[in-house]
This record gives structure tokens, C-alpha cells and sequence, in this order.
């Protein structure tokens, strides 16, 4: 069968055109990916930044014999609702600590009901209009305004969604991470060490590096279950504490540093081994004098990748019971603790819609710090980079 | 006394002979030094030896005695087995000083216990496997001495319902029997994995041929890390976005065709957590269609076939086992999975195909029976670790083929850094 030029150029023609839509189609897939990825964040910032502001009200406090049973008699009862029921809880309380109080009065700015608060940030909320018109006439007079919520970050968490906050979960999450490094950083870095400068190539060193580039692999809820069934129920570590939460991240964050520290220590050149076993070095004086401190860049590198990978997982914490509700930060390994994402777990799970809020202004925070991990990670990649 | 007093007051005492052990020994060699002897190490390296010879057999007779008192019950006093180990801190002090002769090796001995420690730590990663071996497949096997494992494979009705009430002795009470037939959990769990491969793999593996042979280099560096932040973004933050903002969406947008959508379908987390993987398939296929050789691209191109024919026919086929292993370590991933389809997938055990209705997973089951307030020896609690042991023999096998599949390619081409 024969073919007139005009037909074969029109068929290359269309096979070109077949080439470049290929081009265009995989471009827009990679284009869907980094929509995907805008959205999300918009989304995000979207949800979480009105949680930076909260309603403050100014009301006046008179310090009457009612108010030292019940908090909410020292308010206007036109305001009284409007205020969070926390400041009202504690009045009676600061009365008891300072009799000294009793007959005055005082006003100031407290936090508002966060029920005011989503009426503010024009969100559904449950005020009457008789409230609402209230809270206009507040605003109007200048005595009801958001401002920045500095209660989000100096308090533990709460019931009542306008006083809850992320420092008892920030507090344990440090702890929780202080656990994983003290334990995987070191073992990894001699398992990746032992694996090599010192391992001779036989069965043992394969088994174990299937082993941890299995390990790598596992689902991480498998981990919680062998902290609950070994760590919890056989040798009896504390559930619930940055205790047996760091150590079960510490089992899998291990795999990534002794990754990380293997390429870093594959990428030292063989001449400087070579030339301190001349000058007479044993095998562990090359390892400890020249080989570690040429990869150590490599190595904080990827220990950084490994803990801001911990710090975001959140499953097997869960199943080692990090989802406590922890009011107060506290100061002990063995204590009950919750980490941030445990903690936008829980709230996650609140009804009100406040929280809805809180929990995207909660992760808002675990991103920022990701992120500011991972940046530290690559500049110290970049600054340190060796090319041999 | 109380045993962290105890193990204060051993630590410094062995913190002290250590001192000990380490100022005399080095004095020693010094000493013999001094006299014009040659000496096969230095004075530090004696002392070192000398350090270890004392610690090291009083913390492993430490460390053995615990471990007989924790796993066997031996009941050895604390006192006793403290006191007894200083004593072995003691001779060995007196026998490692005694070593600080002219002939000895004191350096190639401490290199020998350098190197037993380093391999000590590489056998933590084996136990982490075997503990997870043993600790799921111990409780399993209880599970299965309660209900028959034949019902746990094939059974289509999950309701562990009364089974605490057996628990505490209280069974037949409750009224219906607890049933665990897994079925519906492993269809939950194979339909949102089958969601969220829709998604990544085509936008996955379009995007790694794009960055692999379309785009210029700048765009690659730039591209290359933005896609991986999806993979550094928290499963917990996916979640919630998959119940806040996408479970509605989707609700919304079946409404407008006419369906009927459950606020806890299976499409939300699917496709979030299709946007979570894609990066685990481009990454990894960006790798391979980059390590396939340049000269079949050449070959091609110089046969007169377009780019676009060259990647599909040439290139892709080439790298096919690479992307076949990047997309089984994708859907092990996806199996477990956990946070994402805890916050947006449903509680309720669903066999059905409508991807639209709400259906629960493997993982959401083994958090909700390890999360709430029940016996651990109750069924529904070691229920957790069967359906854990399961999902470990998946994910398993699947792994162990990806690597199979990678070290194929890897030997096909000679390439290293894959």
C-alpha cells in the first residue's frame, strides 16, 4: 500500500500533536499536584488564623458576698453570659485567696464566651438577638473587641473552647521528642556505623539491613501495638507518658538515621580512610577522628528529617494512650502527657464548633514548626555540602 | 531502701572506680613508660582499658540479673545483686590495672568491645522486628483460642458487641454472641486504598514523566521538594482536612447529581489520602525513568519515533518495575494508614461497593478497640492485634516484593543510587 506525502506528513503531523498533548497532560498533572497543595494550605490558613484572635470583654467585677459561692453574681447580668464561664469559675477562688478583695470592685478585660467570639468572627453561634444586639452595643462602646490570643499559647487544654490552648501539648511533645532523640539518635548512628566501617559482608549484616529498610516500610500503627503489648504490658513502662511515647517513635524514627547517617557516611571519600590507617590509626580512631565529624552535617541532617517526622505522628501515640486530656503542662517524664498532634486529634473531635477553629489554628503551629524544621535541615545541607 | 536510691548509690559508686580505674591505670603506664619500656599502646588507651574492664562485667551481671528478674520472676534481691556486681567492678578494676604490661594490646582490646557494642546496637533494629513479630502474633493467638480463625477470614458481620461481658465472666448475659468476621473491615480498607490509588497513580507517574524528560531543570529543583511536602504534612492534618472541608464537598457534589452521600464516605479520605501518596510515586518513579540509559532514548529517537512515543513505548516499559515498586510501596502505605481514615472514615462495619455510603477500615477498628475503656483481655481487644497481624503479612509482603522488583532494575541497568 502506497502513501502520498500529503498523507505521511499529515499522520507525523498527528503524531507530533499526540506528543505534545502527552507533554501538556503530565505538566497538568504535576500543575494538580501543586493545586492540591495551594488549596490545602489556603484551606488551612483559611480555618486557623481567626484562632490567633479571641473576643476580650471589659466588664466590672464587684467583689460581693455572692460572689464568693457563685463567681457569676460579681457580674452585670446583662454581661454575665457573654464572659467565659473559666473567669466566673475563678472569682470565688481568687476571693478565697485575698479576703482583702470583698466589697470592691474592678474592671477589666477578661475573655469573652466563645460563643461571642464566632458571633464576632461572623460565624454560627448560639446567642439570642437579644445577646447579639448586647454584643453590638459592646462593640460600640468599645468595651467588646478581638485581639490577639495570647491564651492560645500560654494555656494547657480546656473544655470550654475560648480558653483552650497548645502549651501543655507543646510541653509534651518537646518531652516526648527529648525521649525518641536521646534513644534513636545514638543507636542509629552506631548501627549505621557498625554497618559501614566495621561489618564484614556476610548473612547477619544482610539480614539486618533488610531488616531496617523493612522496618522503614511498616505501618506506624504496628509500632503502637508493640509499644502497648511489650513496652506497656510486659516491662511495665507508664502508659500515657513521654516516657513510652518517645520510646515508641524512637523504634521508628531508628530506620530513617541510620539511613540518613549511612549516605552521609558513604559520601566520605575512601583517600581519608586510607590516609589515617597509613599514619598508623586503628579501625575506631578513623571512625571517631576523621569519618564521623566529615559526616556529622549529613548525619543532623537527617536526624532533623527523622524527628520532624515523629512529631507528626500520631497513631501509634494513640494506641500507647498520648490522647489524654491534659489541663496543666507538666514537668516529668512518667507524667501523662499529650503531643500537638494528639492533641488537634482530640480536639478534632470536640462538637463545638470553636474548636473547629482551634484545631486548624493548632495545626497551623505543627506546619510552622515542620517547617521551620525541615528549612533548618536543608540550609544545613546546603551550607555544609561537600563535594569531594 | 528504695531501688532508684538503690541504683543512684550504684552508679556512683561505679562512676567512682571507674575514676579510679582510669587515673591509676594511666598513671601506671605512665609509669612503666617513664622507665624506657616500649609500650605497644598509649598511657590513655591502658586507662580506657582499664575503665571498661571494671564497668563493663558489673553492668552485664547487672543487666543479666534484671532481665532473669523481669522475664523469668526470679526473685533476687536488689541489694544483693548490686552489691555483688561492685564486687566484680572491684576484681575487674584490680585485673585491668594488672594489664597495664609493656606486652599487651590495650588498644586492640578496646576495639574489640567498641566493635561488640556497635554490633549490640545493630541488633536492636532485629529485635524491633521480632518484637513486633512476637508481641502481634502472642495476642493474636489468644484471640484465636476464642474465636475460630476460619470465622475471623471468611465471617461478614463484624460486631464484637457483649464480647467484654464474656470477659468478665458475665457471658451469655448480654444477648446476642459477639461475632468477628473481618470481611467488611479488609473491603473498607481495600476500597479507600483503591480510592487513593485512582488518585496517585496516574497524577503521581504523569508528574514523574513530566519532571523526568519534560521539564527544564530549573522547574525539577523546584518541583522535586514542593511535591514532597505532601508527604511531610502530618496524617493527622490530613484528616482533618478530609472530614472538614473535602467529606462535605463531596457530599454536596453528589447531591447535585441526585446521590446520596454519608458525611463519612469513602471517597473524602480516598482521595486525600491519593494526594498524601502522590509524592511516594513520583519521587520514586522520577528516580527510575531518570536511571533508565540515555542511549535507548537515542536509539529510539534515532528510528524516527516522537518523544512522546520514545517515553511511552521505550522509556516506560523500561521503567516498569521500578514504577510497579513505587506503586506497591504506595498501597502498603495506604493499608495502614491510620489517621486519616479514623477522623473521616465511619465507625460502622459496611460491605457494600457504593463508595458513597460509610464504611470503617482495619486500622479505625484497631484504634477503636485499643482506645476505649475496656479489659485487655477482653476479645475485642486482642481482636486489635489479629487485625494488626493481618495487616502486618500484607504490608509485609508487599514490601518484600517492591524490593524484589527495584533490585531487578537496579541489576538490568547497573544503576547504583536507587
Amino acid at each position: 500500500m502506497r502513501h502520498s506525502f500529503d498523507d505521511i506528513s499529515a499522520q507525523l503531523r498527528s503524531r507530533h500533536r499526540r506528543s505534545s498533548r502527552m507533554k501538556w497532560i503530565s505538566m497538568g498533572a504535576l500543575g494538580l499536584a501543586g493545586l492540591f497543595l495551594l488549596l490545602f494550605f489556603a484551606d488551612m490558613l483559611n480555618k486557623g488564623l481567626p484562632a490567633f484572635q479571641q473576643a476580650q470583654i471589659q466588664v466590672e467585677i464587684d467583689y460581693n458576698e455572692d460572689a464568693q459561692r457563685m463567681g457569676r453574681a460579681a457580674l452585670d447580668p446583662e454581661v454575665s453570659r457573654l464572659v467565659s464561664r473559666t473567669f466566673e469559675r475563678l472569682i470565688p477562688v481568687r476571693m478565697r485567696d485575698n479576703p482583702d478583695l470583698l466589697g470592691t470592685t474592678e474592671t477589666r478585660w477578661v475573655l469573652a464566651d466563645s460563643e461571642v467570639d464566632q458571633y464576632l468572627k461572623g460565624n454560627r453561634n448560639k446567642l439570642s438577638d437579644a445577646q447579639q444586639a448586647t454584643v453590638d452595643a459592646l462593640v460600640e462602646q468599645g468595651r467588646l473587641d478581638l485581639t490577639f490570643n495570647t491564651n492560645f499559647f500560654t494555656s494547657g487544654d480546656s473544655k470550654m473552647p475560648e480558653a483552650a490552648g497548645i502549651l501543655s501539648a507543646a510541653v509534651g511533645t518537646v518531652m516526648t521528642l527529648l525521649v525518641t532523640l536521646a534513644i534513636a539518635f545514638p543507636i542509629g548512628v552506631m548501627t549505621a556505623v557498625y554497618l559501614e566501617e566495621f561489618a564484614p559482608d556476610n548473612r547477619f549484616t544482610q539480614i539486618i539491613e533488610i531488616n531496617i529498610n523493612n522496618l522503614a516500610a511498616i505501618p506506624s500503627i504496628l509500632f503502637g501495638l508493640l509499644g502497648l503489648a511489650i513496652f506497656i504490658n510486659f516491662f511495665g513502662v507508664p502508659r500515657s507518658t513521654p516516657l513510652i511515647g518517645g520510646m515508641t517513635l524512637a523504634l521508628m524514627t531508628l530506620p530513617v538515621i541510620i539511613i540518613a547517617t549511612r549516605t552521609a557516611l558513604r559520601s566520605v571519600p575512601d583517600s581519608i580512610r586510607h590516609a589515617a590507617f597509613g599514619v598508623g590509626c586503628s579501625r575506631w580512631q578513623v571512625v571517631r577522628d576523621h569519618v564521623l565529624p566529615l559526616a556529622m552535617p549529613g548525619i543532623m541532617t537527617g536526624s532533623i528529617i527523622g524527628l520532624a517526622q515523629a512529631m507528626g505522628e500520631t497513631a501509634p501515640l494513640i494506641i500507647v494512650g498520648m490522647v489524654a486530656f491534659i489541663p496543666d503542662a507538666g514537668g516529668s517524664f512518667t507524667e501523662a502527657a499529650t503531643v500537638l498532634p494528639a492533641q488537634i486529634f482530640t480536639w478534632a473531635g470536640e462538637p463545638e464548633r470553636a474548636f473547629v477553629e482551634k484545631t486548624a489554628g493548632g495545626i497551623l503551629v505543627l506546619l510552622a514548626i515542620l517547617i521551620f524544621l525541615n528549612a533548618t535541615a536543608v540550609i544545613l545541607r546546603k551550607k555544609f555540602e561537600r563535594r569531594w | 531502701m528504695q531501688t532508684n536510691q538503690l541504683l543512684a548509690m550504684f552508679s556512683g559508686v561505679l562512676l567512682l572506680l571507674g575514676l579510679i580505674a582510669f587515673f591509676m591505670g594511666r598513671a601506671k603506664a605512665a609509669r612503666v613508660r617513664a622507665r624506657g619500656t616500649t609500650m605497644y599502646a598509649q598511657p590513655d588507651q591502658y586507662a580506657w582499658f582499664a575503665v571498661v574492664a571494671t564497668a563493663g562485667p558489673a553492668i552485664t551481671v547487672s543487666a543479666i540479673g534484671a532481665f532473669l528478674m523481669l522475664l523469668l520472676g526470679a526473685d533476687i534481691p536488689t541489694f544483693y545483686l548490686l552489691a555483688s556486681s561492685l564486687a566484680i567492678a572491684a576484681v575487674g578494676l584490680v585485673a585491668g590495672i594488672n594489664q597495664v604490661r609493656p606486652d599487651f594490646h590495650a588498644r586492640q582490646a578496646i576495639e574489640q568491645v567498641i566493635r561488640w557494642i556497635l554490633a549490640g546496637a545493630a541488633v536492636i533494629s532485629i529485635l524491633t522486628t521480632f518484637g513486633i513479630l512476637i508481641s502481634i502474633v502472642g495476642e493474636a493467638l489468644r484471640f484465636f483460642q476464642m474465636h475460630s480463625f476460619w470465622d475471623f477470614i471468611t465471617g461478614t458481620v463484624w460486631n464484637p458487641g457483649a464480647s467484654f461481658l464474656a470477659a468478665a465472666g458475665r457471658g451469655g448475659e448480654g444477648g446476642s454472641a459477639a461475632q468477628f468476621g473481618s470481611v467488611p473491615l479488609f473491603a473498607g480498607t481495600f476500597m479507600i486504598t483503591a480510592i487513593a490509588m485512582l488518585v496517585a497513580i496516574p497524577v503521581g507517574l504523569l508528574a514523574a514523566i513530566y519532571m523526568a524528560e519534560f521539564a527544564p531543570s530549573r522547574v525539577r529543583t523546584l518541583a522535586k521538594p514542593t511535591l514532597e511536602v505532601l508527604a511531610g504534612i502530618p496524617t493527622v492534618v490530613y484528616g482533618f482536612f478530609a472530614a472538614i472541608t473535602v467529606a462535605p464537598l463531596i457530599v454536596d457534589v453528589a447531591g447535585f447529581f441526585g446521590l446520596d452521600a454519608s458525611f463519612n464516605n469513602a471517597v473524602a479520605p480516598g482521595v486525600v489520602m491519593g494526594i498524601m501518596i502522590i509524592p511516594f510515586i513520583s519521587s520514586l518513579s522520577d528516580d527510575v525513568i531518570s536511571a533508565v540509559p540515555d542511549s535507548m532514548r537515542q536509539g529510539s529517537l534515532a528510528l524516527g519515533m516522537t518523544k512522546g512515543e520514545t517515553i511511552r513505548d521505550v522509556v516506560i516499559p523500561a521503567a516498569l518495575p521500578g514504577i510497579i515498586s513505587a506503586s506497591l510501596l504506595a498501597v502498603s502505605r495506604a493499608l495502614g494508614e491510620t489517621m486519616i481514615v479514623v477522623m473521616a472514615a465511619g465507625m460502622r462495619p459496611n460491605l457494600t461497593a457504593n463508595p458513597l455510603e460509610d464504611m470503617t477500615t482495619v486500622t479505625v477498628r484497631i484504634v477503636a478497640a485499643l482506645t476505649g475503656d475496656l479489659e485487655f483481655e477482653s476479645a475485642e481487644t486482642l481482636s486489635a492485634f489479629a487485625l494488626g497481624l493481618v495487616l502486618f503479612a500484607i504490608t509485609l509482603s508487599l514490601n518484600l516484593v517492591s524490593v524484589l522488583m527495584i533490585r531487578r532494575f537496579r541489576e538490568k541497568y547497573r544503576v547504583n543510587n536507587l
